[in-house]
């Protein structure tokens, strides 16, 4: 048993996970739907739904539509908002997970992504901030502040002031250079980074002729991703020296040693978790005999493998 | 919450488009009428929820239309075909609050789930009464079912070609006096009962769904006691939190 947890161990941004295994944001809620079916506690952690400082409804329904391999989400960010969160939610997910959690911060503006990370940053229980920078950024015409390299790093810089814990920064995959922003997140004090947020899609419904989803445009995710998740995650891990979360379409332990072979220190998995919820908990207990098909010792020391 | 695997032991049309499935397997998480399931198909990435028409003993019953590519491929499926099912998923309804002569209306693929309430109310000795709404007569399903539970059975048609012609509240006045409602179906149905309903009830929703269990936050709606997801904590909202909204 001992041996099997020193196998899968991994360090990220300084913390030492069991295994890089994370249920990625807006997946896996607050941990205590799943923690009904398994012991959460057997994850590397997991990443909770993204944090706004206003509670938000969301997005209008419909909300989800299906692809090929992968689904369409236009969920919008619906969380309690932060205040609500620190009094409820981590409470109640502390009493079925007992690791550092990852905190997903989200915000429209830099003074709520200031303020939003600060106060997570001040819970015991958050491990790593996870910043989402793939927001419309309301003061900047709202374009994302994870689209354009000079308002990422300024995001960043301001948040990585107020934060003391490790600052990993998502970025989204719907930009011409994802190593660009990278790199200008890693100048402006990042930890690490995580990759890929959805890709920007849609579907029309054939017997309406309108779009599927209320919100016209969602973020594709799903096994569909996984090719141009790894391609990003290797070339972001071939350009930085902080570590890099690797996600999109992982959903399998193979995916996952692929991520890692690619450059990435943890694994995040997201739909995945919508069609099988006990997908972790799966890919965990495959993962020894996978490596051991493989001739891999330890995870920690593939990551980044198969780079040049 | 539990994934099992069931076999199809039978699967029929009932009409030109709607179907009767019959599975075996661990029904124990099935506790409420109104519960749906959830499931997964080769080749389909997110599952498909269907309504619970009847559960007992390891069957599961499911009634389900053919409105696209996931149920096309159910109705194609032999017996012997197994498949990978969430169960137990939902709230479903609350039988305690029938009182003596509890009104049940189902629309279209809204009928199903009527099915097991009625049977557990009728066994309970209350009075029910059934209003089945459908677009024309080749769309009627299940009404000899309900009456062989022992309820009585209205029966509407959009087109006049079955029953009464027109919508399910037509016949609210010939259903007589009732204690409660329980109802499913199409969003407008739904709001027509809950306006000419005298009486509080129950009222399933349906939503697209990306989990089915309350993981993703897809299926969200608002209620005047704060936002509820379909799946989890619906389908079935009471007349007195649910806020109309589109
Ligand atoms: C709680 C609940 C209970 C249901 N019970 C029944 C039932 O007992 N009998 C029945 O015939 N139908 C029922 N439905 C509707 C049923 O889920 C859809 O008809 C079915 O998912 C369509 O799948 P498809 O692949 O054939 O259609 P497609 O249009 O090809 O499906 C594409 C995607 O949209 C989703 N989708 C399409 N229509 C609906 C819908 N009306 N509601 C929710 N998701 C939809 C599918 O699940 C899938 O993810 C229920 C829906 C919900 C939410
Ligand atoms: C329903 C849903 C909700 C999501 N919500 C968030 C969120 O709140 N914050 C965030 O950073 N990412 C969110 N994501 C993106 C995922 O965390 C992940 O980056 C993406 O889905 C790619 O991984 P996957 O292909 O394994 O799903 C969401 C994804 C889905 C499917
Ligand atoms: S469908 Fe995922 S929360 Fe309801």
């Amino acid at each position: 048993m001992g041996e099997v947890t020193n196998k899968l161990a991994v360090s990220l941004c300084g913390i030492d996970m069991d295994n890089p295994i994370i249920p990625a944001s807006g997946t896996f809620g607050y941990g205590y739907e799943f923690a009904d079916l398994y012991d959460i506690n057997m994850l590397g952690t997991f990443s909770f739904k993204g944090t706004t400082r206003q509670p938000r409804f969301g997005n209008a329904t419909p909300r989800i539509a299906e692809c090929p391999s992968g689904m369409l989400n236009a969920v919008g960010l619906q969380n309690p908002g932060v205040d609500a969160v620190i009094a409820h939610e981590l409470p109640k997910m502390r009493a079925v997970f007992t690791k550092p959690v990852m905190a997903n911060v989200s915000g429209f503006s830099l003074d709520e992504y200031i303020e939003v990370s600060s106060r997570l940053d001040a819970e015991d229980s958050v491990g790593w901030i996870e910043l989402n920078i793939s927001c419309p950024n309301v003061h900047g015409g709202g374009m994302a502040f994870g689209t354009c390299a000079s308002s990422a790093e300024s995001v960043v810089r301001a948040v990585r002031d107020v934060v003391k814990k490790p600052l990993i920064v998502k970025l989204s995959p719907n930009v011409t250079s994802i190593v660009e922003i990278a790199k200008a997140v890693e100048a402006a004090g990042a930890d690490g980074v995580s990759l890929i947020n959805t890709l920007l899609g849609m579907r029309i419904d054939l017997r309406r002729r309108k779009p599927l989803l209320a919100n016209v445009t969602g973020g594709y995710s799903g096994a569909a991703v996984f090719p141009v998740a790894l391609r990003m995650v290797y070339q972001v891990a071939g350009a930085v020296k902080i570590p890099v979360v690797g996600m999109g379409g992982v959903s399998s332990a193979e995916d996952v040693i692929e991520m890692m072979l690619a450059g990435a220190t943890a694994v995040e998995i997201g739909a995945e978790n919508l069609r099988n919820p006990w997908a972790c908990r799966d890919i965990i207990q495959a993962l020894p005999d996978v490596m051991d098909k493989y001739g891999i010792d330890s995870l920690a020391s593939i990551i980044g493998a198969a780079q040049p | 919450m539990k994934q099992s695997i069931f076999i199809i032991k039978e699967n029929i049309a009932l009409t030109h488009d709607v179907w009767k499935m019959v599975l075996e397997g661990d029904t124990s998480e099935i506790t409420r009428p109104g519960q749906f399931v959830n499931i997964l198909l080769d080749g389909l990435y997110l599952r498909r929820p269907i309504s619970v028409h009847d559960a007992e003993d390891g069957v599961l019953t499911l009634i389900y239309k053919i409105v696209g590519v996931g149920t096309a491929r159910m109705s194609e499926m032999k017996p012997g075909h197994s498949l990978d099912v969430l169960t137990g998923l939902g709230n479903g309804y609350d039988v305690t609050r029938a009182g003596a002569r509890p009104l049940l209306i189902g629309g279209g693929v809204g009928v199903p789930p009527l099915y097991m309430l009625a049977k557990q109310l009728c066994a309970a000795g209350c009075e029910v009464t059934v209003i089945l709404g459908f677009r024309s007569a080749r769309d009627v399903f299940c009404k000899e079912a309900f009456e062989a539970l022992g309820a009585r059975v209205l029966v509407t048609t959009e087109d006049g070609t079955y029953g009464t012609r027109g919508f399910v509240t037509g016949v609210f006045d010939e259903a007589g006096d009732y204690t409660y409602t329980y109802s499913c179906g199409p969003e407008p149905m739904l709001r027509a009962v809950y306006n000419a309903s005298g009486t509080s009830g129950e009222y399933s929703f349906e939503e697209r769904m990306g989990c089915g269990f309350g993981a993703c936050m897809g299926c969200s709606c608002k209620t005047l006691y704060g936002n509820k997801r379909i799946c989890k904590d619906g389908p079935v909202l009471v007349k007195e939190e649910i806020v109309w909204e589109k």
